[in-house]
């Protein structure tokens, strides 16, 4: 959490990798994000928690898949939209995050950044850092580990 | 902490655990020589590190010890006291080691109490123990310690009593005991002393005939080691499990390619990485004996403390396997073991009075078992009081009173593995307050293990535990519910039935209905069925119309419940690399784990246990119930018998336990090297032998083949078609003078031939003649010694064929005590190459512990005849050296034995 924290309230400037979900764009710190690929071949998990879209094979190693639609109870994309995923890792387990597309790297300074907006829905909150001001739009700063922090793992949480 | 130190920590660690465990033996054999070198050997090497390494604390009591132990050396006779006492010894040092390892330095404190006490039994341990024999046997006095008369018995009392030993706990019962041993003897020796001052023959050494004997049962001889870090261990295995998945892709790959010029590389890349895996996988590999170490302390401590005799015997220490799993089952098999010696073994007087041996014994013995290893912890103590279980299991609502009472003994045994059940009446502080067993139970099923009981009252308890040899790699079945595929571990399979809606085909096999459950025929047996993708939706029951009527069932079996899973198809079986579950999905309880296929697909792995859980709670009873008969049942005389078409339309059949797979394979696959037909099986190559001259092997098309497998070997039987597998009593009319056939027995009314595996497997391999041991019969009953239990079961037909009775046991210490228990056995066959004591070794005790096993035929199995084994056959009357698959030359010996049995002497005559 402490890295998480610490690109939150950069004393310079953050790298972002963005990805979007419907229409709203959002930005992981570049150093958590270990790969970008198209997911293929899921195998679901029956009886898993709803977030989990099921196990892939990433190389060699084998994934879980987490969609972030899910994660954000936003509805599921219509069948055969595009999809992306995002190598996560944390605590040794390598993660996947489905999105619907992923964007370009932005370096962000603490200066376009504001604290999450208290009318957000709680879910959101709970895994966001903050919104950063951009030209047109915004972009929400998603906290990798409480992201990953769901189901039976929630103790991990952090606030 | 300097390097030096680290290792000395870590050898001292290990020595003192073997030393601990060769005074336990030591005790019970004073005479071995060779135990006693060992001891002196390790408890030197420690002091002599000591005094390297400036540690003057263990040093000194090292070298009080050492001494005491010269003083055996030197052939002073061994006393429970004093064993007791270098016992105390040496958990003082540990208790120091364990300081120098915590804080680098060894810690303060005196041991004059222990020093002084050693000191006292040295000068005194020899007047003292050698006055009850005659007096001539007075041993000589020695220079230095020895103070005859000096030592007054106040002087000894008080040493033992300011002894207190390391940290209170284990000191104070240990010590006080040597006390009422002492005194007595003690008085005789004062007397015998000063009468006897004359110097005579020191204790006598061992006959120079039976060292060999001996050096057999000592230590392993050393082999060149190096140690290597764990983890580099646990590194290289992820890395080749690795290599396995990519392997197998591109295999995968190949078989689409039929021409690709990769076929030939691969194959080697196949082959070496079959091997690479096999070697990293043997250096996980330990020696069960490991876990086993402390035990024998353990049940010396129990014994004193709880004051009955109890005797650990154990077997097939030798036996391998993951130390992961090795990890796993530690402290189980200790608690077990506790348990046992506590619960299980009466109090000695209740044991006279039920006409027992005043000392209870615990056996444990471990072997392999296909892929898996049988572990096996018995005692002959009062057995599980089941009435008191039943009642108990009323009173705590376990189950409601009506049921309790239709459960047979076996499952109602299985209470005790629930949390908090103890009938103990009393509660002891070695257990009783039904803690552990729920614990041992949970922890071997982790591993994929089962437990079992076996109880009778009066006579004791077996638990029997079935554990896999590694939890890396398993081989497993994949199958296909829905839209999924799935991997089910081929050690929970019992077999695969074919099912069919009804009415299509008449012999097919069909799932009924009882009020929408459903249920299977399965050879006059009702078997619950759960469908894989029902329960993957999260029901265990099926609802009407849902179910797909055709497909498969696996019949499965979680310790004493069977059940069947019906699933759309099977595909193959694979030998696949599991991968732990992620922390997101550890709480489902139906996958043990995942892992990647061939074709780079994930598929989770089937959790036997889980499903039999979820089983249970929807099909409770009726499947439950239902299994426990059938295992009661299957003690009877029945046999399991695989029946196949086999040349020229006839029935053959072969004992189901014999077969390791059944397979149906490509016959394009076929290869023919040197003449020989031959097939790529599971990275190796595998021979093919038909089962009769008349059986063509396809060249295309699907080939079923009868696959036997022993250790790394398998051969592949060519049958036309494999057609039923039967349960029936097992009644051979006629002996067939084919060598191929033991002979015909009539099986569903049909007339077969029940083949002999013993002759084709030299067909396969020249040298298949490893293992088998048997027992010599006279006409009633032999005792067939053998390791190998494919061998066991191979000749246990053929013998009973021929009109023996016939016993089995699978190790010379097994053997032994089934001849010294069993009067009824008339001849031993065995086999003389086994790990361990070889079957020269078991007719040596045998002829050395005189009557009846002296003058008893033997028979023994030999895969070589060299000329001095003739030699050693001779000297030690075995009647006849067979050849391994000489079964005529067997059943000759055999006859020759039982006519020439009236003359006592006839044995001899061979």
């Amino acid at each position: 959490m402490q890295a998480a924290n610490g690109n939150a309230v950069p004393t310079d400037t953050t790298d972002y990798v963005t990805v979007f979900v419907g229409e709203t764009m959002f930005g992981l710190t570049i150093d958590r994000v270990h790969d970008v690929f198209v997911p293929a071949g899921i195998t679901p998990v029956p009886l898993a928690p709803k977030e989990i879209v099921g196990l892939l094979n990433l190389r060699g190693r084998v994934v879980t898949a987490l969609c972030l639609r899910r994660r954000l109870g936003i509805p599921g994309r219509e069948a055969g939209a595009a999809e992306m995923a995002i190598g996560l890792e944390q605590a040794g387990e390598t993660f996947a995050l489905i999105v619907d597309g992923v964007g370009e790297v932005l370096k962000l300074g603490a200066d376009t950044q504001e604290p999450v907006p208290i009318n957000l829905d709680a879910r959101w909150r709970d895994i966001s850092l903050g919104v950063h001001r951009l030209d047109g739009r915004l972009l929400v700063i998603l906290d990798v580990d409480a992201l990953l922090a769901f189901g039976d793992a929630r103790e991990s949480k952090v606030a | 902490m300097d390097d030096l130190l680290r290792e000395f920590l870590v050898e001292s660690a290990e020595h003192l655990d073997t030393v601990d465990a060769e005074l336990v033996r030591f005790e019970q054999d004073p005479n071995n020589q060779q135990i006693l070198r060992n001891i002196f050997r390790l408890v030197h090497t420690i002091k002599g590190t000591c005094g390297f390494l400036g540690l003057p604390r263990l040093e000194a009591l090292a070298h009080a010890a050492e001494t005491l132990m010269g003083r055996f050396r030197d052939g002073y006779p061994v006393s429970g006291a004093s064993v007791t006492l270098i016992l105390a010894t040496l958990d003082r040092l540990k208790a120091i080691l364990a300081d120098l390892e915590a804080t680098g330095s060894e810690p303060a404190g005196a041991d004059a109490d222990l020093i002084g006490a050693l000191e006292q039994m040295a000068s005194v341990e020899a007047p003292a123990a050698a006055a009850p024999p005659p007096l001539p046997e007075l041993p000589p006095i020695v220079e230095r310690e020895l103070k005859p008369g000096e030592v007054s018995l106040e002087d000894l009392e008080r040493a033992f009593m300011e002894a207190p030993g390391p940290d209170e706990l284990p000191a104070a019962p240990v010590l006080e005991a040597p006390k009422p041993a002492l005194d007595p003897v003690l008085e005789a020796a004062e007397p015998a002393f000063e009468s006897a001052p004359e110097p005579a023959a020191p204790a006598p050494e061992r006959p120079a005939a039976a060292a060999p004997a001996e050096g057999g049962e000592g230590p392993i001889a050393k082999v060149q080691t190096i140690r290597v870090n764990v983890d580099t261990i646990e590194h290289l295995m992820t890395m080749v499990s690795e290599l396995v998945l990519t392997r197998n892709q591109l295999l995968e790959i190949a078989r689409r390619h039929e021409d690709s010029g990769y076929k030939v590389p691969l194959q080697r890349l196949s082959h070496v990485t079959a091997e690479l895996q096999e070697g990293v996988m043997k250096t996980r590999m330990q020696p069960i004996g490991n876990a086993w170490q402390k035990l024998p302390r353990v049940v010396r401590d129990l014994s004193a403390e709880l004051g009955k005799g109890i005797d650990l015997v154990m077997s097939g220490a030798e036996t391998e396997l993951d130390r992961q799993v090795l990890d796993v089952i530690k402290d189980p098999l200790t608690h077990m073991v506790r348990n046992s010696a506590d619960h299980g073994i009466e109090a000695t007087k209740d044991r006279l009075k039920a006409g027992k041996p005043a000392r209870g014994s615990i056996r444990l013995s471990a072997y392999h078992e296909g892929g898996t290893i049988t572990i096996e912890i018995a005692d002959d103590g009062k057995g599980l009081d089941l009435a008191a279980i039943r009642k108990k299991a009323v009173e705590r609502n376990l189950a409601p009173a009506a049921d309790v009472e239709r459960m047979t003994d076996a499952q109602v045994a299985k209470f005790i593995f629930h949390a908090g059940f103890s009938t103990a009446k009393a509660v002891t502080s070695v257990s009783g307050r039904g803690v552990g067993m729920d614990v041992v139970k949970t922890n071997i099923e982790t591993i994929g293990g089962v437990v079992d009981i076996a109880t009778e009252l009066g006579k004791g308890t077996t638990f029997t535990i079935k554990i896999p040899l590694t939890l890396a790699i398993v081989s497993a079945l994949i199958v296909k519910a829905g839209e999924q595929r799935y991997a089910v571990p081929q050690i929970a399979v019992l077999e695969l039935v074919r099912v069919d809606p009804k009415g299509e085909n008449k012999s097919a096999n069909s799932i009924e209905r009882i009020h929408g459950a459903p249920v299977l025929r399965l050879r006059e047996r009702l078997l619950p069925i759960v469908t894989l993708d029902g329960l993957m939706r999260g029901q265990a029951t099926v609802e009407e119309g849902e179910i797909v009527e055709s497909g498969f069932v696996v019949v499965a079996q979680v310790g004493r419940q069977r059940f069947g899973v019906l699933v759309d198809e099977v595909f193959h079986t694979e030998e696949i690399v599991v991968k732990p579950m992620s922390s997101k999905l550890r709480h489902i309880p139906l996958f043990a784990g995942n892992t990647i296929l061939g074709d780079g697909a994930v598929v989770l792995i089937v959790d036997p246990n889980g499903v039999a859980k979820l089983v249970g709670q929807s099909a409770q009873s009726g499947a439950a119930t239902e299994t426990e008969v059938e295992e009661t049942e299957a003690g009877d005389a029945k046999a399991t018998l695989l029946v196949f078409k086999g040349g020229a339309g006839g029935f053959k059949a072969v004992p189901l336990s014999l077969v390791t797979r059944l397979e149906e394979i490509d016959a394009s696959k076929i290869e023919h090297l040197g003449g020989r037909p031959l097939i790529q099986y599971r990275g190796r190559l595998m021979p093919l032998v038909p089962a009769d001259p008349s059986i063509e092997i396809r060249s295309e098309g699907n080939q079923a083949l009868v696959v036997f497998s022993d250790g790394d070997r398998a051969m592949g039987l060519v049958v036309d078609e494999i057609v039923d597998i039967v349960e029936e009593r097992l009644d051979i009319e006629i002996s067939a003078d084919r060598s191929d056939l033991i002979g015909s027995a009539v099986l569903r009314g049909r007339a077969t031939d029940i083949i002999n595996i013993a002759h084709f497997l030299p067909l396969a391999y020249d040298d298949w003649a490893r293992g088998p041991r048997k027992t010599v019969v006279k006409a009633p009953s032999l005792l067939l010694v053998d390791d190998s239990a494919f061998f066991r079961d191979m000749l246990t037909p053929v013998l009973k064929a021929a009109g023996y009775g016939v016993t089995t046991a699978s190790s010379a210490d097994e053997a032994m005590s089934l001849l010294k228990g069993n009067a009824g056995i008339d001849f031993v066959v065995s086999d003389l190459d086994m790990p361990g004591r070889s079957g020269f070794d078991l007719v040596a005790a045998m002829r050395k512990s005189g009557g009846r096993l002296a003058e008893m035929p033997v028979v023994a199995l030999t895969g070589t005849v060299a000329a001095d084994a003739i030699e050693q056959a001779r000297r030690l009357a075995i009647s006849d050296l067979v050849a391994k698959f000489d079964r005529s030359g067997l059943l000759a010996a055999l006859a020759e034995i039982g006519e020439a049995a009236e003359p006592a002497d006839a044995r001899a005559a061979a």
